[in-house]
């Protein structure tokens, strides 16, 4: 090869590399850098203290995120709890009963329902969810909610981590070669019973990575939580109490971040955290697909 | 007996599917039905006048156009760090490379960190290079955020590609960067749905512009001004005590999501007129 074609080549090559190794490195740095940030707090005050004591006060230096762990936590287990029987029974039903025309139906449902921005969803768990609640579902339980409770943000998360949910155990039933549910159905069982033997049994490890990541999905969600959650720093004792998960935390404080010492440092500290619980739980689980996938292809 | 708990989970099943329909067809519905009365075409065309969330007219331009710079802003920056890294992972190195996993192990990651981290990460960013809450925080930001969407997107439309014609290319003499640029026209209406996702989901985040555009009431005029985006817009209208106003903020997220219905439909039409075309 000769000489302006080869150095183009060559110049591409490394170009691409070094993208290559910063695509990589990315991570890294994000971690990093929201560690830095948040180290000044964590200097000053010990690590398990702030992570389980419950005193928030910014303006006299007290900042324990126990309210917004426990909160981030609730919120999403709700979120799971009532998307999983249905993103699960509609995957089966995906998979195993629907016909063509249904299925191409649904692919646009599910792609719309993950379009559609956090904020859309937290308009309408404001118009519609948070009053159901207040009105309707409350009044039978408790004295009094006013509908910004963990059971809107839990409801409003569950919406929205359905596409996700759907998409990714639609993905792990595939994946169960065909040989083993004609063998079934060829031994006389019905699909219903196939369904449950063959494929929920060998989609089970494929099914808890799904819900880790939807799971970290949930944790992460914003904007659709602030507007429904009632952002109160407390710990919620039931779902119709308010909450104030970790990411509405960020959101509501970054104005006044700069202004006292350490609450930008604070702040970052909760960045940090999301970030390490996000990055874990992901990597587990995007691993665990991984390997199913590679299980059944030779 | 057998039959019988089949027909009891096939309704269940079919229920759980109508009611995510439902939702789905729910969460437009009650957007379009607050919204639509207050939807003017002021909404589309003016800018925020001085009393705009207490009352006053005005609309929602100076989002609208924030959201688009942005947008475009950080689909530059995107395409030209994700169309060189996905041709080189796909192309460069070898098919089963553990670099290549590593990789797209770490993209999957990326994509998987809530937007959130990415705004603060991103005013992290902005402090130690010394940017303001501006156009170009927001860009930056947003960049950070769809590029894991868009090289995702884009390598899995390119793995389905055939390798017949790279090898055809290389076997005549090209070199691999001569074979990258016959292919990319190749795999053209795929990286045209990869862009519409992540235009998708970058026009419609808020929590990554949050602390990185700022906000303001006009059009910004330079990289260091602030700009306002629609999300936020929606955000600030919805907290003004005056009904008016909260009316005006549907009426706003009816653009926003038609702008995404748009999108997506538009993505799906690009993503099925590609596998058409393959050769």
């Amino acid at each position: 090869m000769h000489g302006l074609r080869a150095a183009k080549d060559k110049t591409a090559r490394y170009l691409m590399l070094g993208i290559a190794i910063f695509a990589i490195l990315f991570l890294l740095v994000i971690g990093l850098s929201l560690f830095f940030k948040a180290l000044p707090i964590m200097r000053e005050k010990n690590l398990w203290v702030l992570l389980t004591s419950s005193d928030w006060k910014p303006f006299k230096g007290d900042f324990g995120f126990l309210p917004f762990i426990i909160s981030t936590l609730y919120v999403s287990l709700i979120a799971i709890f009532i998307a999983l029987p249905f993103s699960i029974l509609t995957s089966i039903y995906l998979n195993s009963y629907a016909s063509k025309n249904v299925k191409r139906f649904f692919e646009p449902v599910v792609d719309l329902l993950s379009g559609i921005p956090p904020i859309i969803y937290g308009v309408w768990g404001t118009l519609t969810i948070v009053p159901l609640i207040a009105n309707k579902i409350a009044p039978r339980f408790v004295e009094f909610s006013t509908g910004y409770t963990v059971l809107a943000g839990g409801v409003v998360l569950a919406v929205m981590i359905i596409p996700l949910l759907v998409s990714i155990t639609l993905e792990v039933f595939r994946s169960i070669p065909k040989e083993m549910t004609d063998a079934s159905l060829s031994m006389g069982a019905t699909k219903w019973q196939t369904v449950k033997k063959v494929i929920l049994r060998k989609s089970v490890s494929g099914i808890i990575a799904a819900t880790v990541l939807a799971l970290s999905r949930a944790f992460g969600e914003t904007m659709a939580v602030l507007m429904v959650c009632g952002n109160i720093p407390q710990i919620p004792h039931s779902v119709f109490d308010a909450c104030y998960p970790l990411p509405a935390l960020i959101a509501n404080n970054y104005g006044e971040m700069l202004s006292m010492p350490n609450y930008e440092s604070a702040l970052m500290f909760s960045a940090f955290l999301l970030f390490i619980i996000v990055v874990l739980f992901n990597g587990l689980s995007r691993f665990t697909l991984n390997q199913i996938e590679r299980r059944y292809q030779f | 007996m057998k039959y019988l708990e089949e027909k009891i989970f096939k309704i269940i099943m079919i229920c759980a599917a109508m009611l995510i329909f439902g939702v789905l067809v729910y969460i437009i519905a009650t957007v379009f039905y607050r919204g639509l009365p207050a939807l003017t075409l002021d909404m589309i065309t003016k800018l925020p006048g001085g009393g705009f969330y207490l009352g006053k007219e005005g609309g929602v331009l100076n989002a609208i156009v924030g959201s688009i710079y942005i947008i475009i802003g950080s689909l530059i920056i995107s395409i030209l760090i994700s169309v060189p890294l996905v041709m080189y992972i796909n192309f460069y190195l070898p098919a089963k490379s553990v670099f290549a996993s590593l990789i797209r192990f770490s993209l999957d990651i990326l994509f998987g960190i809530p937007s959130i981290v990415y705004g603060a990460f991103g005013f992290a960013l902005m402090i130690f290079l010394g940017v303001r809450a501006s156009l170009l925080g927001g860009i930056l930001a947003v960049a950070m955020l769809i590029m894991p969407i868009m090289m995702r997107s884009f390598d899995e439309i390119t793995r389905l590609l055939s390798r017949d014609l790279p090898d055809a290319l290389l076997s005549l003499g090209a070199t691999k960067y001569e074979m990258v640029k016959v292919i990319l026209k190749q795999l053209m209406p795929g990286l045209v749905t990869a862009i519409l996702l992540a235009i998708g989901r970058g026009i419609g985040d808020a929590a990554t512009v949050l602390f990185t555009a700022g906000y303001t009431d006009n059009i910004p005029a330079s990289l260091n001004q602030p700009a306002a985006t629609l999300p936020l817009s929606i955000f600030f209208q919805l907290g003004s005590p005056v009904e008016e106003v909260q009316n005006r903020a549907y009426a706003s997220a009816i653009i926003l999501t038609v702008i995404i219905l748009i999108l997506s439909f538009s993505a799906r039409y690009f993503s099925s007129k590609f596998s058409k075309h393959k050769i």
